[in-house]
């Protein structure tokens, strides 16, 4: 790895790698960094090595990264997996752990495509073994085929919710049920959003075929559930919620949870990037412009990592965010970058009339974003409880960074990965503000654990002769 | 809980889980194969010993954190298995340097 590259990509799933094919052949020194052992990030996961049988039943929208991992493949790029990128700064700093050698690298441009997260929703018992998120199911089976054995819950809302349910039950996998915590009321707010979806129809009939398929393979579904808890000894035992004014309860070893996808902000917080929250959205993300750049001159974003728009935007995001970087660097002419764009942002502006249908369709409830249950755990690592955080504001402490500092919330391993919304929520929802008005918290350099060996080898080199 | 869907294309490795010889397909995360043998518990937590197993699969929660070659605080879903792995439960903060050796 060089100490410095003209372009640098963070992150190598839809956005980065097709930023990378862009950038290949310019004469350019390109680096692609990826945390993974293997190209595609979450939602191409494995795409390379997957058995042909998986990818089928994956679906065809997973099979599309296969065509861009070949194109990849074939690019310049210096590409490097198992690398931790643990720091970014406002001068185009990064620091960078790679086959144990952690060193701080520079770039001229730097395109972060960190990609999304699920969106962590604390609810009661949410911390038993058993509970997951939708997103590790899927991770599970993409990359080692390991499916639920003895069948599972699925709850929540959101469209990948819909997908894992389809892609298990295609497998076989006994689905006890589909607990759908989407409000009935947001139909209604979705219904003006609606005639814009339909140009984008091919996601809107894919839903509906998974819904259909799912009806008449028995699956129980239940839509507008609350309540949704968790329960067992040590291990999850059992799911209960509330439907149509009635609890109910299911026996099982194996729920899955998912209330939709938020931006992987923590590299560009740490650059100190200006980041907006997203009402729309339900989350903060970093700002940019059309072609990616952020607050900070050479730092841009694409992919979800911008704000969430899917895969196949991504991968649009992602060749923009490049032609831009390409221009900044002198090595294309404006006209050349307006040029080679048009077709990109046609064909984005198209995937985006879904989106603020879906947002407003599967908006996630404002009593479950702010955790209204005092004694559920919303600090995972730290194990604080809402109660606690709603102690703290009620002292005075209104701000998520002063609740942080008072209760020690979001100062575990995950560093507030699991908690950060939550707890803005709290903090609002307890001082009767907006969640826009209050605050994320400050993410700092290293965003990801280092050891003491490895933050010492930033001091060899010169030092040595000592 | 989870069952691995056995592929032939795909050489095993051998590794030790909590003391048991157990083979594993090559390109399986240290955390699928702790589930996919029935594992319910990965870690216990250090704050006030809660036990607690893998959440995201992604690298983002730290929930999967198990000792692997005698080195605690591991992220066992970003983690692959290798020939001669050793891996265990992690208890709280799991042994320090000097316990491992």
């Amino acid at each position: 790895m060089k100490n410095h590259y003209q372009l640098l990509i963070i992150g190598a799933g839809p956005a980065g790698l097709a930023a990378a094919v862009t950038a290949s052949n310019q004469g350019i020194s390109c680096a692609l960094l990826d945390e993974q052992a293997a190209l595609g990030g979450q939602i191409y996961r494995c795409i390379e090595s997957v058995p042909e049988s998986r990818a089928q039943i994956l679906g065809s929208e997973y099979q599309r990264g296969k065509a861009l991992a070949k194109e990849f493949r074939d690019c310049d790029v210096d590409y490097f997996p198992e690398t931790k990128v643990w720091s970014l700064s406002r001068d185009r700093e990064v620091g960078v752990l790679h086959k144990d050698q952690n060193k701080i690298i520079s770039a001229d441009q730097i395109l972060v495509a960190s990609g999304a997260m699920e969106r962590p929703v604390p609810f009661p018992g949410w911390t038993l073994p058993g509970v997951m998120q939708a997103g590790a199911g899927q991770v599970l089976f993409k990359s080692a085929g390991v499916i639920p054995s003895d069948g599972v819950v699925l709850a929540g809302s959101g469209p990948l919710l819909l997908l894992l349910a389809w892609q298990y039950m295609q497998i076989g996998v006994d689905i006890k049920a589909m607990l759908d915590v989407t409000p009935l009321s947001n139909n209604l707010l979705a219904l003006p959003k609606l005639p814009r979806a339909l140009l984008a129809h091919h996601y809107l009939t894919k839903g509906l075929v998974y819904q259909r398929d799912l009806k008449r393979a028995g699956v129980l579904s239940k839509i507008g559930v609350s309540n949704l808890r968790a329960h067992g000894d040590g291990e999850l035992q059992s799911v209960s919620y509330r439907h149509l004014g009635r609890e109910h309860s299911i026996a099982t070893d194996l729920l899955m949870t998912h209330f939709g996808v938020i931006p992987h902000i923590w590299l560009t917080q740490a650059a100190c990037c200006k980041h907006q929250w997203d009402n729309s959205q339900q989350c903060w993300r970093p700002q940019h412009d059309e072609w990616g750049n952020t607050s900070i001159k050479g730092i841009l974003v694409a992919g979800d990592g911008a704000g969430i728009n899917g895969a196949r935007s991504a991968e649009h995001a992602g060749r923009l965010a490049s032609l831009q970087a390409l221009f900044a660097l002198g090595i294309i002419s404006q006209t050349e970058r307006d040029q080679q764009s048009i077709d990109d942002r046609k064909k984005m502006q198209g995937e985006r009339h879904i989106r603020p249908f879906l947002e407003a369709y599967f908006a996630i409830p404002q009593n479950m974003l702010a955790t209204t249950d005092k004694d559920t755990i919303v600090c995972r690592c730290e194990e604080i409880t809402a109660g606690e955080i709603r102690t703290a504001v009620e002292n005075a402490h209104g701000d998520s960074n002063q609740v942080k500092y008072l209760s020690r919330c979001g100062m575990g391993p995950c560093q507030g990965r699991q908690c950060a919304n939550a707890v803005a929520h709290i903090v609002a929802d307890a001082g009767g503000q907006a969640v826009s008005d209050s605050s994320h918290f400050r993410g700092r350099p290293p965003v990801t654990p280092l050891t003491l060996e490895q933050l010492a080898m930033l001091s060899g080199g010169e030092h040595n002769e000592y | 809980m989870f069952k691995q869907l056995l592929n032939s294309d795909i050489e095993n490795v051998e590794v030790i889980l909590n003391n048991q010889k157990i083979m594993v397909p090559q390109n399986t995360t240290v955390a699928a194969m702790a589930l996919a043998q029935g594992l319910r518990v990965t870690r216990t937590t250090p704050v006030s010993g809660s036990p607690r197993a893998p959440f995201c699969m992604m690298g983002v929660c730290y929930e999967c954190l198990m000792v692997i070659d005698g080195i605690s605080n591991q992220r066992a879903c970003a983690t692959y298995v290798k020939q001669g792995m050793r891996v265990e439960t992690q208890q709280g903060t799991g042994p320090s340097l000097g316990d491992a050796l």
